[in-house]
């Protein structure tokens, strides 16, 4: 039987890949980053926590999608994708080897379960995806897991809800826990965030406040984070803070009252406030 | 159920904002398109060699394409282009997200990356336009 053992929510800023890429993780600006992950890195690389699969849901960044497709859902069902050419070269990093067996049984069970997917076989990876894989990872020859790559649009408006996204990861929790091909510990990763705006004039925005009280609610009060509408994600946490209603797919697969067991904050990575947590589910 | 009126019209109310909303994608099609073009190293090079020859590819309007060689980035927003689209135009010239994103605030890029290490830009006063908080 599958089971969720562990959810991590972490942002996935590119400079992050950069900075790992190029050796400057002892750099000053980068230090202060990095560190925030070293607990993560030692606590996933023991036995009894390395998962066996990360459902690992990210955004795409115009990189395997143009404006021709815009998929709300999408899932990576092939056996192998590719780091993304995002316009200077792949990222150095192994391709991602999927666990198509329990991909295609997620898909199945969520179309079942009336959240209608777009499954997708051929799909380059890019930062979104292997970003948090070398925060969490290092830099092995190969990713220590089978990763299946999961893409929300939060590009172009409307995204999905933040409700909506928290009923599909509660749809995701009964899809894990009715696969019983093979004992599997599967985590589920929400990637992106925090508080960024790219674009106009109010760009640069951050709010640390706001950021933390969402990290609070990941353990306290669900029932707030899957209310708060689009426009408060805009207002307070600049354009591209939307990105956080993909941590509530890994909310609803948790369900309530997880445990918290790290946590890391830190400002700017490039324009973004840079959040990660591990969370465990109470059940 | 949530009225697609009253959605959109929020999004006005957000000072130095341009939401890309479906509008916006419909008007910024094919400048988005040609952006994503230069993901590719044969394109980047003959774009680099011949920008405006480049454009002529291209069924984008003479403001998009004027805003493109003169690197508006404000202005190419308001005119349909996405943050992740443009990326590829200031990527194939060399530069980081921190240094393109400057240009749109009227600040130069030391003032911009003050900012940032010092906290980042405050939301206070920039939540609402009508609420001016």
């Amino acid at each position: 039987m599958a089971r969720l053992t562990a959810a991590i929510g972490s942002s996935h800023v590119p400079l992050l890949g950069v900075g790992i890429d190029q050796g400057k993780m002892d750099d000053p600006y980068f230090k202060p980053i990095y560190d925030g992950y070293n607990w993560t890195k030692e606590w996933i690389s023991s036995p009894e926590n390395k998962p066996d699969v990360v459902f690992l849901v990210y955004n795409d960044h115009a990189s395997a999608f143009d404006m021709n497709l815009i998929p709300t859902f999408a899932i990576g069902c092939a056996d192998e994708f590719a780091p993304a050419d995002e316009g200077w070269g792949p990222r150095p990093v192994p391709n991602v080897q999927n666990d198509a067996d329990l991909a295609w049984h997620i898909a199945q069970s969520l179309i079942l379960d009336e959240f209608d997917m777009t499954i997708i076989n051929k799909m380059d990876v890019d930062h979104g995806l292997t970003v948090p894989l070398s925060l969490m990872f290092g830099q092995p020859d190969k990713w220590p897991c089978k990763i299946i790559p999961f893409a929300v649009n939060v590009v172009t408006y409307p995204p999905p809800s933040g409700n909506r996204c928290y009923q599909l990861g509660k749809a995701l929790r009964r899809a894990i826990n009715s696969y019983e091909e093979k004992d599997l510990k599967v985590q589920v990763w929400g990637t992106g965030g925090m508080s960024h705006q790219l674009q106009g004039p109010r760009a640069g925005l951050i709010n640390a406040e706001w950021d933390q009280q969402f990290m609070d609610d990941l353990t306290r009060d669900h029932d707030r984070l899957i209310s708060i509408p689009h426009i408060e994600y805009l207002r307070e946490t600049g354009s591209e803070g939307i990105e956080m209603v993909m941590w509530l797919i890994m909310a609803g697969a948790l369900g309530k009252n997880p445990r918290e067991l790290h946590r890391h904050y830190h400002v700017p990575a490039s324009n973004t406030a840079v959040g990660h947590i591990v969370l465990e589910p109470a059940n | 159920m949530t009225s697609v009126h009253d959605y959109l019209e929020e999004f006005d109310d957000i000072p130095g904002t341009r939401v890309y909303t479906t509008k916006r994608a419909r008007q910024g099609y094919w400048l988005n398109q040609f952006a994503m073009s230069l993901m590719v190293e044969e394109n980047r090079t003959r774009w680099k060699a011949d920008e405006k020859k480049y454009l002529e590819d291209w069924p984008m309007s003479a403001e998009q394409k004027q805003a493109v060689l003169d690197r508006d980035y404000n202005r190419l927003l308001d005119l349909g282009g996405n943050i992740y689209f443009l990326a590829k135009i200031f990527s194939t010239d060399g530069l980081s997200f921190v240094h393109a994103v400057s240009t749109m605030t009227g600040m130069s890029v030391t003032e911009y990356q003050d900012m940032m290490m010092n906290g980042g830009r405050s939301p206070v006063g920039v939540r609402s336009i009508k609420e001016g908080n």
